[in-house]
């Protein structure tokens, strides 16, 4: 089961309310968009639905959290650390095995980016260091994703093939988006945020982008 | 201008360091101050090199035991790092850390005698205390976030090695390189306690006046610092390492009942050791206290106090030498010869020189800690002001120097400034040693007339006014909001 049920999710920064408090239902297999105004506190309440499920999902946040220090293979690797004995990553650390090697250069292609697996991360592009924070998702394996503007730094067709592709890995996401018109293509109920309140929530089958443009 | 306070806190210490003038000892008794000065600078214009085989040893022998100590010294300090949130631990660190590499080796020699492993501890003991406190201070600074996205149930071990070391891993591998070239210079040092470095030849050497010897084993050690970006490299360094114990000499047996009678009758104050029990006890503490903590602790505080202020004037004066904003490639040149001479020798040599040649005062050693200290912050704080953009019609000459320059690097010169004061005093404390009635010169006199009882008490004097002096130093800067990265 990858769906959640949260009630009275709220946050404040110094003394002011950011969000909430508010609830939220995601059945199993829902894919949700959370759209709204930059400030409106979608990314709080994608770290207050992490804080609440944890465990069972896997999180690409605006700030991406990679080392820069590590090669693009150790950065996605990360993902499974809990699959493996302390040995294990350790030994992988100074030698990956090529099981593991070859797994995560097969996720890479799917990105478009397989020739930069040994290669410093500092070095990467915004939109590489991004699909690096994806392909760490994907390498996780987990059913649920929460995703804070996971292809803000990608341009059109490379936006489409990763949504593409989270769509179809991933059983459940809730995924903060800014551009409506891909939100409405990959996902399949919008929430849209307003003022901390949720403003709207819909099927997205039955909206147009016309009905999401107040919430801007 | 008195409104700014680095201003303020400025002239408040140069007060208290021109009232300490007044009571400080200062004379050059020396018959023939400047003739002795002639010779050794001729000495050091004429080095020769090849004096004995001896001073290749002795330099085999000093980057021996600086590895050995080091290597010893950052492996448990960053475990103790790991650890260093803990309060005891903390303490504990900053006590070890406290006590210099001298009173380490002289404290060994009671009980380890001329082993290696003295020598070894000796830099390896405080060495821990200071990596375990940088260490941390660097892994507290990595980026959280990493850490936090991994699945949970990653274990603590995979999620240190993948997260936290990768993202400090420059700054823990440049902070170790500079401390080992710290640790040649204890090394060095040790020499003068009797270990087999090059501080005991530099010793014999000038106490029958060679100069010449004396000032090439100098050069050398200069050359061997100078040129540590060239043969330390990171795939020599476990060869280094797993090496350097093979050479640090045979030394002397230990004798493991020194070390049980050192531990057992030795360091237990006399008046217990003789029964008298507690009503002993009192009088000898207040005995220890009048006649040799109190007038130690007020010398230590006197010289410390001059040395930096005049570490303070110097660093300010030194910096436009290797400034970009001043001066042609010659005059920064020279400049940046001076610095490296004045950084790389450690303030016990420069201090013995001085005295050697002005006799006995706190002169020679003002002066050795001003230059030391001086030259290291005019070394950073000339790089810094390298780094500023000046506007194209900018001042030049002296109006540059106090308009442009100084207010701009006046807060990072005062954070090293506050941040070396204590390792000012550590210095000041151990070049008792040397004859300057600073709390070193009632240590090594209590070991000298084997009373080792009340040298344990005055080394732990000298620890908690060290730690003292560090935690006001850490709240000046903090008052101040100054803020600097460790230097040694």
């Amino acid at each position: 089961m990858s769906g959640f049920d949260l009630t009275g999710l709220s946050a404040s920064f110094g003394g002011e309310r950011v969000i909430g408090p508010l609830s939220l239902s995601v059945k199993d297999g829902e894919r949700v968009g959370l759209v709204g105004r930059s400030g409106a506190g979608k990314s709080t309440l994608i770290s207050l639905i992490h804080q609440q499920v944890g465990r069972a999902s896997s999180l690409v946040p605006q700030d991406l959290g990679l080392v820069n220090a590590l090669p693009v293979f150790h950065n996605v690797f990360m993902g499974q650390l809990d699959a493996h004995s302390t040995w294990y990553n350790t030994l992988t650390l100074i030698r990956p095995f090529s099981r593991d090697a070859s797994a995560v250069r097969t996720l890479l292609k799917e990105l478009s980016m397989r020739e930069k697996i040994w290669v410093p991360t500092a070095s990467l592009s915004g939109g590489q260091r991004q699909r690096v924070a994806i392909a760490r998702a994907l390498f996780r394996q987990s059913s649920l994703l929460l995703a804070d503007e996971p292809v803000s730094a990608l341009d059109g067709p490379m936006a489409h093939l990763v949504m593409d592709l989270l769509s179809k890995r991933f059983n459940t996401s809730v995924i903060a988006l800014h551009d409506v018109e891909l939100a409405l293509k990959y996902c399949t109920r919008i929430v849209g945020i307003q003022d901390g309140q949720i403003a709207l929530d819909e099927s997205s089958g039955r909206l147009n982008p016309a009905d999401i443009t107040p919430l801007y | 201008m008195f409104s700014y306070p680095t201003v303020r806190a400025s002239f408040i210490f140069l007060a208290i360091a021109l009232v300490g003038l007044a009571f400080a000892d200062i004379a050059i008794t020396s018959a023939n101050p400047w003739k002795d000065l002639g010779r050794f600078f001729l000495g050091v214009v004429t080095p020769d090199f090849f004096s004995s085989e001896g001073v290749a040893v002795a330099l085999l022998r000093t980057v021996a035991f600086a590895f050995v100590g080091v290597a010893l010294g950052g492996l448990c300090g960053f475990i103790l790092s790991l650890v260093y949130r803990n309060p005891v631990v903390q303490v504990f660190c900053a006590f070890i850390r406290a006590i210099h590499e001298l009173f380490w080796a002289l404290i060994f020699l009671q009980f380890f005698g001329f082993h290696p492993l003295t020598g070894v501890l000796a830099i390896a003991i405080p060495y821990s205390g200071i990596f375990a406190k940088v260490y941390s201070e660097i892994l507290d600074e990595t980026d959280p976030t990493p850490g936090r996205l991994l699945p949970p149930g990653t274990g603590v071990i995979s999620s240190f090695l993948y997260t936290r070391i990768p993202a400090c891993w420059v700054q823990l591998r440049t902070y170790t390189a500079y401390r080992l070239e710290c640790g040649l210079r204890s090394s060095a040092i040790l020499g003068f306690v009797g270990l087999p470095t090059l501080g005991f030849f530099l010793e014999s050497a000038f106490s029958q006046g060679h100069y010449s010897e004396a000032g090439g084993m100098l050069i050398l050690f200069y050359v061997l610092i100078a040129t540590m970006p060239l043969w330390v490299k990171p795939k020599l360094l476990p060869v280094y390492i797993l090496g350097a114990p093979f050479f640090l000499g045979e030394g002397l047996p230990i004798v493991w009942g020194n070390v049980t009678r050192f531990f057992t009758e030795d360091i237990v104050p006399s008046p217990l050791r003789n029964g008298e029990g507690l009503t002993g006890l009192v009088p000898w503490l207040n005995d220890l206290m009048l006649n040799e903590a109190l007038p130690g602790i007020w010398n230590t505080l006197v010289l410390t106090q001059i040395a930096l202020v005049a570490t303070g004037i110097l660093a300010l004066l030194a910096f436009p030498l290797i400034s970009a904003h001043f001066g042609g490639p010659v005059r920064r040149t020279g400049g940046h010869i001076f610095l490296v001479i004045a950084r790389s020798t450690p303030e016990y040599i420069l201090a013995y020189i001085l005295l050697q040649l002005w006799g006995p005062s706190m002169l020679p050693a003002i002066v050795a800690l001003a230059l030391h200290n001086g030259g290291i912050i005019g070394h950073l704080i000339g790089r810094q002001s390298s780094a500023i953009r000046l506007r194209p019609d900018a001042t030049t000459g002296i109006n540059r120097y106090t308009y442009e320059l100084v207010p701009r690097v006046y807060r990072s010169f005062l954070a090293f400034l506050f941040y070396r004061w204590e390792i000012i005093m550590r210095e000041t404390a151990i070049l008792g040693i040397l004859g300057i009635y600073t709390l070193g010169f009632y240590v090594d006199s209590a070991i000298q007339n084997i009373q080792f009882d009340r040298a344990m008490v005055l080394i732990v004097i000298t620890a908690l006014l060290n730690i003292g002096v560090d935690i006001l130093g850490r709240f000046i800067r903090k008052k101040l909001a100054l803020q600097t990265m460790p230097t040694c």
